[in-house]
């Protein structure tokens, strides 16, 4: 899109729309669009060449690392690498072939070679985490093959262990067999394969993952509301005070917004105890008994309370920024041709607040679904988020693919939210106090 | 706002009720922040007001706890306070590496985000501009995408960068950045860019670019058009731009817990481990400081913003 900004570059070419064969030519005898055309060409590369260093910056520190972590979420290849000949017989040979010798022969031989190089415990835990209990057996075997086996191989095995016969165990190997598998998003939605590759839904009691996605949904959307509630009428306040005293209570908004995240929630861990001040005043007050004392933290309440606090900010500045650009002479038009203070409220003020309650609302929704270090600290266990499962994944449990796979769902999901956000808002819009 | 003569007794009602509602949000906005400061000099170790702070009585209050973030992890906290005392404070105090490791990592990570974001946020702001709206969609994401993901990224990408290379078939061995302090800034500087880019081209807005064309048809280059007549304008949006890339990178645990080595202990990793482990007082006077921090920060950006308008000629409406 060549844009002439120069007004005599623009005098010029509307010139040379006159001229029947566009023979206007500059002082060094070329065509006036080419050369034109050029500097705008120029000019354009100029503008992309200073965006480039950091653009090739955030590629290769932020997308090319998200990248990495979507590969991550399919790959698969703590067993196909270090048990290769088996491998290459569930390659070779369908779904629903019983295990021959050749397939025995292969297990034998493959955790022998994987006990030598010590990669046993890495295969045995790439197996438990679709059959719990199976660890130990692959570390077990690892021990008594390293001297080799006789065959007949499957007899031998089953020396070893009764459990190495389970079709279950077979139909797992074959499924963790593969280099890259979308297993783990099955996992990460609460559904496996059975034995004879249909996908289901998992036993009742292993349902985690689409739970706490809802309640990440609907704790995220009350935070939402919550904020929208306690925001709207300071927002309200600070756009229809005089500058002076408004850019006073600002600074009431701005501090918290500055304050470290760290500070907030261990502050309110503290207003919060059970033997905190929030309790010490209810009690002193005697709105509760001194046995009573509420939980009021380590539970959703907690998380619900800290969060609103700490993304209160986001809610109010984009509304601020939205009210203080209503003309007040609408509203008071109404009131002069009947209209109630409510009515006037409700059909001329709120009407003209809603592309700053959409704005705050977005964000607000879009920074709670993500958040860690609050549902982490305050959450318990009711309050954790699905961020907080991530983590859990990626420091305890060390299923880093599974982890890589909930944090792609919930990618997918904020990126829409931010596509809605550019579109309606339009990230230039976004403003930090 | 003043109520009209001709206000009605409930809207009169209302309107007291309204300002009493927002007193009391702008209460529970402060208030947490507030009550942590007095709690900070409690002498004994609870996180409530004892009988003896609500006196106002004097034993009721101590240091104990600011003394305690300088004697913890030191050597001889025992010994007299002389010289050699405060340099085992500088040594080995647990919260004094802490805040050396912050500002270290803080003040590198935010050159890198201003020079590169402000650099971009000229680019950006030009009408010349390709694809402005996906390359600013690009660079604004780190703020948006939650921190979780990015760290979880980052902590792949940072003990193996080289292996995006294999995907192309390439097997090059490069060393690990997790674990140093060069992969901290990085991902800092990651996270402060955002900021960067929001302030400065918020700057630029009110920019006159008639005034560069002026420098350069007075025959000044365009480095010295930058430097003498662009950059003394949008300064005060590079300073405060650069002051929230150090906020983030000086609140920032997340990328820290998932990438960073023992040598790395920040501000935050420490109290990330004070709240998990043993939430002690001592949490309490970190806090207390860092909110003095951040209120000199913040009067710092305020008054750059006032300058910034003034010298753009905005006037506040």
């Amino acid at each position: 899109m060549a844009k002439a900004l120069d007004p005599h570059a623009a005098i010029v070419t509307e010139a040379v729309g006159l001229l029947p064969e566009g023979t206007l030519q500059t002082a060094d005898g070329q065509p006036l669009s080419r050369a034109l055309a050029r500097s705008s060409r120029r000019a354009r590369r100029r503008a992309f060449l200073l965006v480039l260093p950091l653009l090739a910056f955030i590629l290769l520190t932020f997308v090319l690392p998200i990248g990495q972590m979507l590969q991550r979420s399919i790959k698969n290849d703590g067993f196909s690498a270090n048990m290769p000949q088996l491998s290459a017989w569930f390659d070779a040979n369908p779904r629903g072939t019983e295990p021959d010798e050749a397939a025995w022969g292969a297990l034998a031989a493959d955790l022998q070679a994987a006990a030598e190089s010590k990669t046993i415990g890495v295969v045995g835990t790439r197996i438990n985490y679709d059959m719990a209990g199976t660890r130990s057996l692959f570390t077990g075997a690892g021990r008594k093959v390293r001297d080799g086996l006789e065959p007949p191989y499957r007899d031998a095995m089953l020396d070893i262990d009764q459990k190495w016969g389970d079709p279950r165990l077979w139909s797992v190997m074959r499924e963790a067999s593969s280099p890259y598998t979308g297993n783990f998003y099955l996992a990460a939605m609460d559904r496996t394969r059975d034995d004879n590759g249909n996908i289901v839904q998992v036993a009742e009691q292993q349902r985690i993952y689409l739970k706490l996605f809802m309640r990440t949904f609907w704790l995220s959307l009350i935070i939402t509301c919550t904020t929208f509630l306690l925001g709207f009428p300071i927002a309200h306040l600070l756009a229809t005070l005089p500058m002076r005293k408004s850019n006073l209570l600002m600074i009431l908004v701005l501090l918290p917004f500055w304050t470290s995240l760290l500070v907030r929630t261990t502050a309110w861990m503290v207003l919060l105890q059970q033997q905190g001040v929030v309790n010490d005043i209810l009690v002193w007050l005697g709105v509760i008994r001194d046995d009573q004392r509420l939980q009021m933290i380590f539970n959703q309440t907690g998380t619900i309370i800290a969060m609103t606090h700490i993304l209160l900010p986001f809610m109010i500045l984009p509304l601020y920024s939205v009210m203080r650009t209503i003309n007040p002479s609408y509203v008071r038009a109404a009131r002069s041709l009947g209209a109630t203070s409510w009515t006037a409220f409700r059909r001329i003020y709120f009407p003209q607040t809603l592309p700053g309650l959409g704005a705050g609302a977005l964000l607000v929704f879009i920074l709670a679904v993500g958040y860690y270090i609050t549902p982490a600290l305050v959450g318990g266990s009711s309050g954790q988020l699905i961020s907080n499962m991530i983590a859990m994944h990626m420091t305890q449990t060390l299923n880093w693919s599974l982890a890589a796979a909930l944090a792609t769902l919930l990618l997918g999901g904020v990126l829409i939210l931010y596509w809605v956000y550019d579109r309606l808002v339009g990230i230039d819009n976004l403003k930090l106090g | 706002m003043a109520l009209p003569t001709y206000a009605t007794k409930l809207e009169r009602a209302w309107h007291y009720a309204y300002l009493a509602i927002c007193a009391a949000i702008f209460f529970f906005l402060i208030a947490p922040i507030v009550v942590v400061i007095p709690l900070s000099f409690n002498a004994e170790p609870y996180f409530t007001f004892t009988d003896k702070m609500l006196s106002f009585d004097p034993t009721g209050y101590s240091m104990r706890w600011y003394d305690s973030l300088l004697t913890f992890g030191m050597v001889k906290p025992e010994a007299p306070r002389d010289l050699g005392w405060w340099a085992d404070v500088w040594q080995n105090a647990k919260w004094v590496q802490a805040a050396k490791s912050s500002m270290i990592i803080g003040f590198f990570a935010t050159i890198v985000a201003t020079v590169l974001g402000t650099l971009a946020a000229l680019g950006l702001s030009r009408p010349e501009m390709p694809y402005r709206r996906v390359i600013m969609a690009i660079l604004i994401s780190p703020m948006i995408v939650p921190i979780i993901i990015t760290a979880t990224g980052m902590f792949f990408f940072y003990s193996n960068p080289c292996e995006p290379l294999t995907w192309i078939g390439l097997n090059p061995q490069c060393g690990r950045l997790a674990g140093t302090y060069l992969g901290v800034i990085l991902a800092h500087a990651t996270l402060g860019i955002p900021f960067v880019i929001i302030t400065v081209t918020a700057t630029l807005v009110g920019f006159d670019q008639s005034l560069s064309r002026a420098a350069a048809s007075l025959g000044a280059n365009p480095r010295t058009t930058f430097f003498r007549v662009i950059m003394p304008l949008i300064l005060p949006g590079v300073i405060s731009g650069a002051l929230f890339a150090f906020v983030t990178s000086f609140d920032e645990v997340v990328a820290v817990l998932f990438i960073a080595g023992p040598d790395q202990q920040t501000i935050p990793r420490q109290m990330w481990n004070g709240i998990r482990e043993q939430i002690s007082p001592a949490i309490l006077a970190v806090a207390t400081l860092l909110v003095i921090f951040s209120v000199a920060l913040l009067t710092v950006v305020e008054l750059l913003r006032r300058r910034s308008e003034r010298l753009r000629g905005v006037t506040p409406h």
